[in-house]
């Protein structure tokens, strides 16, 4: 019942998902592109934030690192814009696994800050970096297609693909051995050693996947918006945005990144277009107060609702 | 018997500070491969010390730690649990969002010849009925009560497939039953083969179970021996009740406790 309910919900999706850019306007194409970059990311956040509980601020790191690697190689070389996505990826994934041995044996706060400091320090390695990267002048990277409207619907698909890969790939992983052990480091990681996890080699890994996925979403970020600057890649605030996306969604769970990120675009949208003044302060009071009132995430609007609750024996089960 | 004396665990002169304090001091034994050797002491004597230092999971200080003829000292602690040495904690340390069953198999997944999730399972289920924890199967690890969370602890262990276990004061809080339930867990343990040192507070538990015990005061071994030879250990009755007291009692009822 459940199963085929869930399917049916996944059906109509992707019915949406291809109808999309044949029936709508550029400027829904351009938010539904943002809608998939936002999954992707939340969806790498919650590899090592979700999964393994290391609340990471390095998502930053990874895009503008994955933004830079393709931008870089796709300006100097001219090669395919699928070869310069994945270099950009593999870029931010390189990183996560060099930093990622020091930093991952932080646990709490101490690996919040340290994660927070790679994007800081990339920053600063790009902007003098400036016959590579064009330093603080930023990068231009002009489109390859003239037609606007073609332009808009290539790269809705492409960012499309990469969200549904990466929420994939997070189904993937907490199937498999690592996703056994990510659980097990977020619970108890004491109690998680001593069974044999090599939870360095574990959380090493989950930090790479998060930093392959966040980079080449910044890869192909740069190329459809054609231009970028360290302090638009690097920006700080796209290191707390997908933390903020999964728990709104409610964190322990694999569609959270999904619920979330499309909430939380729903709000910025609604309240950019609606609220002239002071709109990243409004926007930053609603997540709270959605965060105070539903702490648990949009998942626990099931049982705060009087109308959705379930069953009184389906609740007696659980508690 | 020949090739089994030697010994599956060897400390020499191993010791841990925590600042000034020294928790575990110069303490020298071996354990031969089968026995189940209890390990005794008053409060803060240093016996879970003692056993994070063999686990790896604390670093000694100094002196050399073996395990079936390697060196474990510097080896990280994962590693140990693989090469079949488990622990349980005192302070339980269940995972409490998964059930009963998945923090077994998490046990079962990680150590040894590396099964897949499903051989993990079967595993798990088998090691669950083995401590009697079957029915509770699907409950929340969370939910459970504390003798079965101390059980989950020996479940988890045991699913490592250890050749030496350590068991940290697993039975505290048992009804009379259920230490006899215990007792049982103990004895089936050991007749798989594994090697078990018990840290026990109960005496009943101790004297039954162990053919030898250690004693530990202050971070030191005071004493090594049969149940019999410690309990009439004046070092021991000294750790244990006081330096008087022990004088008192060893001069008007010498073997009393017999
Ligand atoms: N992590 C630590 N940091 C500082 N001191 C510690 C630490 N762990 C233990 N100690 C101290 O070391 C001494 C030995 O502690 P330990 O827990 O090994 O004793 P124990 O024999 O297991 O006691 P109990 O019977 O209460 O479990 C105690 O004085 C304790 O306070
Ligand atoms: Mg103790």
């Amino acid at each position: 019942m459940k199963r085929t309910g869930g399917l049916l919900l996944l059906g109509l999706c992707a019915v949406v998902l291809v109808a999309l850019p044949f029936t709508s306007s550029n400027y829904i194409i351009r938010l539904a592109t943002f809608a998939a970059m936002y999954v992707a990311l939340a969806a790498s956040w919650n590899v090592i934030g979700g999964m393994a509980g290391y609340p990471s601020f390095a998502t930053a790191a990874f895009f503008g690192l994955g933004a830079y690697g393709a931008g870089v190689v796709l300006s100097k070389t001219g090669t395919f814009l699928v070869l310069g996505w994945l270099c950009g990826g593999v870029a931010a994934a390189l990183f996560a696994l060099l930093v990622g041995p020091a930093i991952l044996r932080l646990r709490g706060h101490y690996f919040a800050v340290a994660s927070l400091v790679t994007a800081v320090v990339l920053r600063e390695i790009i902007n003098s970096a400036t016959n590579l990267t064009g330093g603080g002048m930023g990068l231009n990277l002009p489109p390859r297609i003239s037609d606007v409207d073609l332009l808009a619907r290539q790269y809705y698909a492409v960012m499309v693909l990469l969200a549904v890969g990466a929420v994939g790939a997070g189904v993937l992983v907490s199937r498999a051995k690592i996703g056994w052990a990510l659980r097990c480091i977020e619970q108890n990681e004491d109690a998680a050693v001593v069974l044999g996890i090599d939870t360095l080699y574990y959380k090493t890994a989950a930090f790479a996947l998060s930093g392959l996925i966040a980079g080449i979403t910044g890869a192909v970020y740069a190329t459809w918006i054609g231009y970028i600057d360290p302090t638009d890649v690097f920006e700080d605030i796209l290191s707390v945005k997908p933390i903020v996306m999964v728990l709104i969604g409610g964190l322990g769970t694999l569609y959270a990144p999904v619920v979330g990120a499309l909430c939380f675009l729903l709000l910025e949208e609604l309240v950019w277009r609606n609220i002239l003044s002071f709109h990243a302060g409004v926007l930053g009071l609603l997540i709270v107060a959605l965060l105070v009132f539903l702490p648990g995430g949009l998942k626990d609007l099931a049982t705060r609702l009087p109308w959705a609750r379930r069953s009184p024996a389906g609740e007696a089960v659980r508690s | 018997m020949t090739a089994d004396t030697t010994p599956i665990a060897t400390l020499s002169n191993v010791t841990k500070r925590f600042g000034g304090l020294v928790a575990v001091r110069d303490v020298s034994f071996s354990l031969k491969p089968g026995e189940i050797v209890g390990l005794i002491g008053p409060n803060g004597a240093g016996k879970t010390t003692l056993v994070s230092l063999m686990a790896q999971t604390l670093v000694p200080d100094a002196g050399e730690i073996s395990f079936m003829g390697r060196s474990l000292v510097g080896l990280p602690a994962y590693k140990v649990a693989r090469l079949g040495l488990a622990r349980t904690f005192q302070i339980v340390q269940p995972f409490p969002k998964m059930t009963v069953l998945e923090n077994v198999q998490a046990g079962a997944l990680f150590a040894g010849a590396s099964p897949s999730v499903a051989d993990a399972r079967d595993r798990a289920m088998e090691c669950l009925e083995f401590c009697g924890l079957a029915q509770l199967a699907l409950s929340e690890a969370s939910s459970l009560t504390l003798p079965n969370r101390k059980r989950l602890e020996v479940a988890k262990a045991l699913a490592t497939r250890p050749k030496l276990l350590l068991l940290d004061e697993v039975n505290a809080g048992l009804t009379a039953a259920e230490v006899d339930r215990a007792l049982e867990l103990i004895d089936a343990l050991a007749r798989r083969g594994i090697t078990i040192l018990l840290i026990e507070h109960l005496m009943k538990v101790v004297l039954k179970a162990c053919a030898r015990v250690l004693v530990l005061h202050q971070g030191a071994l005071i004493a090594d021996g049969t149940p019999r030879e410690v309990v009439h250990d004046k070092a021991v009755a000294e750790a244990y009740l006081g330096s008087r007291f022990a004088h008192a009692l060893s001069g008007k009822t010498p073997g009393a406790a017999a």
